[in-house]
């Protein structure tokens, strides 16, 4: 086992032990998607016509949750110390971090979109489209944010700097990933535009968001 | 510990050197015109008050801070890697994951610093543990130890990679008699096989004749380690 994946399985086995991670953040979303018929009403042809904006919407919010603990916890019990002195790269440490983190965290929640859906009255195709668009689109969420959960310990504070900081700039992720789920369902452009479109800002976090969590990390921890 | 040796010693006539050094934190002058020197099979220990900046000095070293003036080098060393990276270094906190056990921290840490090399972690980690006597508690989550067992946890990580450099940060904290005297044995042993070691601490370490670099007072310590005056009070630890 290399070094990357060593980092990996510590953290996902951390986030899977203490029950913070997977458990607490598909609970959060089906909070939010309950909630969301109580302010709207029971209008089942609404509910069905919104559904995918509070997938995403519940989704955005529920992979916030943890992250600012991804590096403050190491910070904190002097992990990051040894971290910072390794022989690897740092921008492949916040990548390998950031991927068990959506593992733990995002994955769930892709899974548990279908039957959140129905609470929302989702036709098939629109509720496969959303598991696909989250499955898509969650990993930009986590990235964008490694960059938030750094500067958060950088500037050693927690709590709402990191939401404040990261939502904005995530308002791209939901705006494809709801147009691509509205597109399967009712069109007019085909789903294929805006969802590749999504691919593309994921793949364009994979790579920012670790070099700039990294840059973040090596200077600000001074 | 034997392999550990081995591998040290092959790095011949390692010297690490720091030259005028000066470190700021948070606006504030710690220290400045700091110099130190020592070969390989050399210990410096660093004293001083609460403050002095002991801590920043080895946080400089391992490369985790910047300079404000003056240059650390190394000579003999592996040329690809960073004085950092050659380095072991034991803060004032164990990185330690409550929810992992005992072996499980240890393992990974042993797979973290070794990088990409191949290791028999098993192994490693089992000697690791016997070597500061923890293999009874191997499979207790570490969130139950004691401060003493963490920081003997901490020195395990140290005996299981080996590294040249060693930068311990009051290493004898919380240690019973004991273990004071391990600390001692496996000093030595990195010692003489070849290593550096430089500690901060307030008592002593039980080091043969090391050298001495004393911090935060101004013209008591040796020549090349005057200090400034505005050193008062400052906790430079982090």
């Amino acid at each position: 086992m290399t070094a990357l994946t060593a980092l990996f399985a510590r953290d996902a086995r951390i986030a899977i032990r203490i029950g913070g991670g997977a458990m607490m953040g598909v609970l959060f979303f089906l909070t939010v998607v309950t909630l969301v018929p109580f302010a709207v009403g029971p209008d089942l042809a609404l509910l069905r016509r919104i559904g995918p904006a509070i997938l995403w919407l519940g989704a955005l919010l529920s992979s916030l949750l943890a992250l600012d603990r991804l590096f403050a916890n190491d910070h904190e019990d002097g992990s990051l110390d040894l971290i910072l002195m390794a022989r690897l790269p740092l921008e492949l440490v916040v990548a390998a971090k950031a991927f068990a983190h959506w593992v733990t965290t995002g994955l769930p929640l892709v899974v548990a979109s279908p039957v959140l859906g129905l609470f929302l009255n989702l036709e098939p195709t629109a509720l496969s489209a959303a598991g696909l668009t989250l499955l898509v689109g969650t990993p930009a969420l986590t990235f964008i944010g490694v960059i938030g959960a750094a500067l958060a310990t950088a500037l050693r504070r927690g709590g709402l700097l990191l939401p404040v900081l990261v939502l904005p700039l995530t308002v791209p992720v939901l705006i494809f990933g709801v147009a691509a789920t509205n597109a399967a369902v009712a069109g007019p452009v085909p789903f294929d535009t805006p969802f590749t479109i999504l691919c593309a800002l994921t793949l364009m976090s994979g790579v920012i968001g670790p070099f700039a969590a990294a840059a973040t990390l090596r200077y600000g921890m001074e | 510990m034997g392999a550990a040796n081995a591998k040290v010693s092959e790095i011949v006539a390692m010297k690490l050197s720091g030259h005028d050094l000066a470190c700021i934190r948070g606006g504030r002058r710690v220290f400045r015109g700091v110099g130190f020197s020592i070969a390989a099979g050399q210990a410096l220990v660093l004293t001083g008050p609460n403050g002095a900046g002991k801590s920043s000095l080895l946080r400089l070293i391992a490369g985790l801070i910047r300079p404000a003036e003056g240059r650390i080098a190394l000579e003999g060393g592996d040329p690809e890697l960073s004085v950092g990276e050659q380095c072991h270094y034991v803060g004032h906190v164990d990185p330690l994951k409550p929810a992992l056990t005992v072996t499980e921290n240890l393992a990974f840490w042993a797979r973290f610093l070794n990088g990409a090399r191949e290791v028999d972690e098993a192994g490693l980690v089992e000697r690791g543990l016997e070597a500061v006597g923890l293999a009874d508690l191997a499979v207790l989550p570490a969130g139950y130890l004691s401060a003493g067992q963490r920081r003997r946890l901490s020195l395990a990580r140290v005996l299981a990679v080996p590294r040249p450099i060693w930068l311990l940060d009051e290493p004898s904290t919380a240690l019973d008699a004991a273990s004071q005297e391990r600390l001692q044995r496996v000093m030595h042993a990195h010692l003489s096989g070849g290593g550096l070691i430089i500690a901060a601490t307030h008592g002593p370490l039980g080091l043969a004749e090391p050298e001495e670099l004393r911090l935060g007072t101004p013209s008591t310590g040796r020549a090349d380690s005057r200090i400034a005056r505005d050193t008062d009070a400052l906790d430079a630890t982090q």
